[in-house]
């Protein structure tokens, strides 16, 4: 602001094609920030006005609470209820295997990796990243579903009423995930962890502290506001997963119970968006627009955190 | 040790150092440095910017182990052990050598948490027990009666001299015999650094205090000895009466005369 008088100042020295020139782009500028906002709000409009018709002609309650998917079935019933709770249980289970795993690693990489090993262990977990989400599907389903159908046939050999998997199960996708959103905490919880300063914890080793005291009991805590960003980010990433997912879980509409095939509310869409018509079509919409609300209510919370950093 | 004899020998030596040299990969920082330092008095460390006067404090409580590349030679003793010796557990030694850091740099929690920190580390359960160092730690750092009503606030709240006599009060929690100071004032103001130099005073009658300092006036106000460090030699240790009035050497002369530092 401070800079206006020399500005304007400096704009009358110019000459007019200069000027031109200055102003398109100025407005160019605008255009791109706009599309961001055009797009997010299309988007928003788009999922509440294909979402809605279903939810109006079944019922929300009916939708959102009912656990008896047929929605091909000659009195079709839409209840997505083992949907949503397999999504949030699926993300959970992936954030508790996932979160200390990686808040560990991030740890490890600021704290206690000497250089040349950190500048290992750094790019394979950008890499990690990188990887596309089918390959992980691909790898869960070639190697994670044999192990755990093996685990599947240790634990249930006795029983009469468990339905074989083969390994696709609740369990297996929540392993799969807690591996995609890896980077995403690591990186981020260690940024934060870094960012605490040293004297902090040079002030807990002089008062006789150890080392590992230091970590849990100053350094962790201190970047509690980075790492529970992290974790955030991180729910949001296994939220809106599909690809890798659907490969993994075995796609039927179960409750989510570790060792039953279960089906997201991502993964609904993938398997039934190409045969769907009709109402069952619509629901697929409304199913897109739950899952829509939860990634808005997560970034909520981010957003809440992220304002709150600056506060002791 | 030259020229020192005499009163020096009549206090007990709390802590000593003996051919004590120091490297940072091949940088020598610290060389040769003989030094005896005498129990419940202020020993104040001074010398230009990086003449060592940092890096000797922190070789008294092993916080150098914490840099990496780092090499140590010769002995250090506390109380006649030698501090450096495998059988001398790093953190206990750190539970009697104290340290205060030039930057206030409480721990984001309640004040009463900072406090107790120490304490719990190595042990201390009971809450009545706690209270009672809590309190009695913020006392001695004439931190108390401002912030009694605040114990369960942030730390982080409380001004830049409050931080420090908090960081004082958080050092003394755990009961160290021998309280290392770098520079705690520079990051103060006035009223703020007048306190903290009535509480090392005070101090004396518990604790062995050793300040880096890089105020003269500091020095000859608050230390009862004075060593003067230049580019990692030790130059002149002596009573601070005698080294500001009859300096031996004509560094240490031109030192606190101003003519260079």
């Amino acid at each position: 602001m401070c800079l206006k008088g020399s500005e304007s100042e400096y704009q009358r020295n110019r000459s007019s094609h200069a000027r031109g020139v200055e102003k398109a782009a100025e407005i160019l500028f605008g255009l791109c920030g706009m599309s961001a906002i055009l797009a997010v709000g299309s988007i928003t409009l788009y999922m509440i006005v294909n979402g809605i018709p279903a939810v109006l002609q079944v019922g929300w309650k009916e939708i959102l609470f009912s656990t008896v998917w047929m929605p091909t079935a000659k009195e079709p019933s839409f209840g997505i209820f083992s949907v949503i709770l397999t999504s949030i249980a699926g993300t959970f289970l992936a954030v508790l295997i996932g979160v200390p795993l990686a808040v560990l690693t991030a740890v490890f990489l600021s704290e206690v990796a000497p250089a040349h090993l950190a500048s290992i262990v750094r790019p394979a977990v950008e890499l990690l990243a990188g990887i596309p989400s089918v390959i992980y599907g691909v790898l869960g389903m070639m190697v994670l579903n044999p192990l755990m159908y093996r685990l599947e046939q240790w634990i249930f050999a006795d029983s009469e009423t468990h339905q074989f998997t083969g390994g696709a199960n609740l369990l297996s996708a929540a392993i799969v995930l807690a591996v995609m959103i890896l980077p995403t905490v690591i990186t981020i919880s260690e940024a934060a962890i870094r960012a605490v300063p040293p004297e902090l914890m040079a002030s807990s080793l002089a008062l006789g502290a150890s080392f590992v005291q230091t970590i849990f009991r100053v350094t962790l805590p201190a970047a509690k506001s980075g790492i529970l960003t992290a974790v955030v980010l991180g729910i949001g990433r296994a939220m809106g997963e599909a690809m890798a997912i659907s490969l993994v879980s075995g796609n039927s509409v179960n409750l989510p119970l570790p060792f039953m095939s279960v089906r997201f509310l991502t993964t609904a869409i993938v398997s039934e968006m190409g045969y769907a018509g009709g109402l069952h079509r619509q629901v697929l919409f409304t199913i897109g627009l739950v899952l829509f609300g939860f990634i808005m209510v997560i970034n909520l919370v981010l957003h809440r955190i992220l304002k709150g950093e600056g506060r002791p | 040790m030259a020229g020192d004899k005499g009163q020096r020998r009549m206090t007990q030596c709390k802590m000593m150092t003996e051919k004590l040299n120091v490297y940072y990969g091949k940088r020598h920082a610290l060389k040769d440095v003989d030094i005896r330092i005498r129990s419940h008095a202020v020993t104040a460390l001074i010398g230009p910017s990086g003449c060592g006067k940092s890096t000797f404090l922190k070789t008294l409580n092993r916080m150098n182990d914490l840099v990496g590349n780092v090499r140590i030679e010769g002995q250090v003793y506390l109380d006649g052990e030698d501090i450096y010796s495998t059988r001398m557990d790093v953190t206990r030694l750190r539970k009697r050598v104290g340290m205060v850091f030039q930057q206030p740099n409480p721990f984001p929690m309640t004040i009463y948490d900072n406090i107790a920190y120490g304490p719990r580390i190595h042990g201390i359960k009971g809450k009545e027990q706690l209270d009672g160092i809590v309190e009695r730690s913020l006392r001695q750092a004439a931190i108390w009666e401002e912030v009694r009503e605040g114990l369960y606030k942030s730390a982080l709240g409380l001004s830049g001299g409050q931080k420090q006599r908090l960081c004082i009060a958080r050092a003394l929690a755990v009961e160290p015999e021998v309280l290392l100071m770098d520079e705690p004032t520079s990051a103060l103001d006035p009223v703020s650094t007048l306190k903290v130099e009535e509480l090392m005073t005070a101090f004396k009658q518990k604790y062995t205090i050793v300040i880096v300092t890089h105020n003269m006036q500091q020095a000859a106000r608050i230390s009862d000895d004075t060593v003067f460090f230049l580019e990692g030699e030790l130059v002149e240790s002596d009573t601070t009466a005698r080294l500001f009035s009859h300096p031996a050497d004509r560094r240490t002369r031109a030192y606190i005369n101003g003519r260079f530092g």
